[in-house]
């Protein structure tokens, strides 16, 4: 067998997330995994996590966000900035 | 003997022992197969695929689970962005009752058979155990599915009241083997945990009991707990890679190589020839598409479909159509392994 590099996985649904509170944001200027400025360092690392990780920050003012996870989606709610909710699957 | 000469005979052994006689692997023979090479891995997988269709046959078991209450654990287990110990941007929520029953049914759609439903406490006090009651209470009344829960360490009485409630399996984990727990986890101990295992067996409800892997302990650690999982016989077992979340003690550890995560899949099989052997979380980041599908022919039988608790997993129709084309048929909810 051939080693596995434990690649990151093809999922549309999932690469989808990527991202998704920055766009989701009038003016994304945190990163909603690490609250650091967006500005400051490189977040590719954050990015990629975001594929198989909700976010955490509100990526407009940095508060750390109440996160509910389910089977089927996720909902994060900043007290100031409101609530944003994915699916992270298409119903059978 | 050399290293190579041993190695060999290790997959001799667990042929003629584990995959003939039926008998599980000692803790020496479990260190020798988690010492086996990459080239020895494909034949190692082969074994244990086979020892999973002897003892278990070709169905998978789907699960979904789901967090009532997230986050401001006062335990310290150091894998857990839960624990209101560490500086984890995870913050507390509790999840209402209609929620999970939506949670349950969208589970339930995809042709999982189980549904647990966890909560991130030491245990149980008694305002949660009335959620639960209730929640169970409106899942059983609205979709078919097994309700099994996971909500920390149990009283003899509180066991009991849950067997009463209709939970038919209760999830418990060793986490960790008995030697490396004290890395793991100071609030409570490991015993603690294997007695809280007792309980469950002695209340009649299913056991589930497993742990994580790739926590920094030793190819001996490693056996060790597949070997004490081996003498609890659990119902079931969840393998569990770790995905280091941040801010957590083992935030910056690195992630498990999958080669390492494939063997520990066969070992975990061959010391638990007939226990269901599940993926839990972390498999997504450890194995990837590919690691997946080699877990699945090398002795996994079960899985946990859609989102962790609080982590995201993989779109349920990707382990489906994984499934479909590895013609292994869904657990149906009626079949008991």
């Amino acid at each position: 067998m051939g080693a596995h590099d434990g690649a990151p996985l093809a999922s549309d649904s999932l690469a989808a997330s990527d991202g998704l509170a920055e766009s989701d944001s009038p003016v994304a200027v945190f990163c909603p995994r690490c609250g650091i400025p967006l500005e400051h360092g490189d977040h590719t690392v954050c990015r990629a996590a975001l594929a198989l990780e909700p976010p955490r920050y509100c990526p407009t003012c940095r508060r750390r966000m109440v996160v509910q996870v389910t089977p089927s989606d996720w909902t994060a709610r900043c007290v100031e900035h409101g609530e944003t909710t994915r699916s992270t699957w298409a119903p059978a | 003997m050399t290293a190579e000469a041993v190695d060999t005979d290790i997959l001799h052994v667990a042929r003629e022992q584990v995959l003939e006689r039926g008998e599980r692997l000692t803790y020496d023979q479990i260190v020798q197969v988690l010492q086996t090479s990459d080239d020895q891995l494909d034949e190692l997988l082969a074994i244990a695929h086979e020892v999973r269709m002897r003892f278990m046959g070709p169905d998978v078991e789907v699960e979904g689970i789901i967090s009532l209450k997230t986050g401001g654990c006062p335990e310290d287990c150091h894998f857990c962005s839960q624990s209101g110990q560490f500086t984890s941007p995870v913050r507390s929520v509790w999840l209402n009752v209609p929620e999970l029953v939506r949670a349950a049914k969208l589970t339930r759609d995809t042709g999982a058979s189980e549904f647990c439903i966890v909560a991130a406490v030491r245990g149980p006090d008694a305002k949660l155990m009335e959620q639960l009651r209730e929640a169970v209470a409106a899942i059983r009344d609205s979709v078919d599915i097994n309700v099994a829960a996971s909500i920390g360490i149990l009283t003899a009485e509180q066991a009991a009241e849950m067997a009463d409630m209709g939970i038919h399996r209760y999830n418990h984990n060793l986490e960790a083997g008995r030697s490396f727990f004290p890395q793991v986890v100071t609030t409570h101990s490991w015993e603690e945990r294997w007695d809280t295992c007792q309980l469950i067996k002695d209340s009649g409800m299913e056991l589930c009991c497993g742990g994580l892997v790739g926590m920094g302990e030793s190819i001996e650690q490693r056996a060790e707990l597949a070997d004490q999982l081996g003498e609890l016989e659990p119902h079931e077992v969840p393998l569990n890679f770790l995905n280091p979340r941040p801010g957590t003690p083992f935030g910056d550890l690195p992630v498990m190589p999958a080669n390492d995560a494939l063997r520990c899949i066969a070992a975990f099989r061959l010391a638990l020839p007939r226990t269901i052997l599940r993926y839990a979380g972390g498999r997504e980041l450890t194995l990837g598409d590919l690691g997946t599908r080699s877990g699945l022919l090398g002795g996994i039988n079960a899985v946990i479909v859609g989102n962790y608790l609080t982590t995201l997993g993989r779109d349920p129709k990707e382990d489906l159509a994984l499934l479909d084309d590895l013609k292994m048929p869904i657990k149906a909810l009626t079949d008991t392994f």
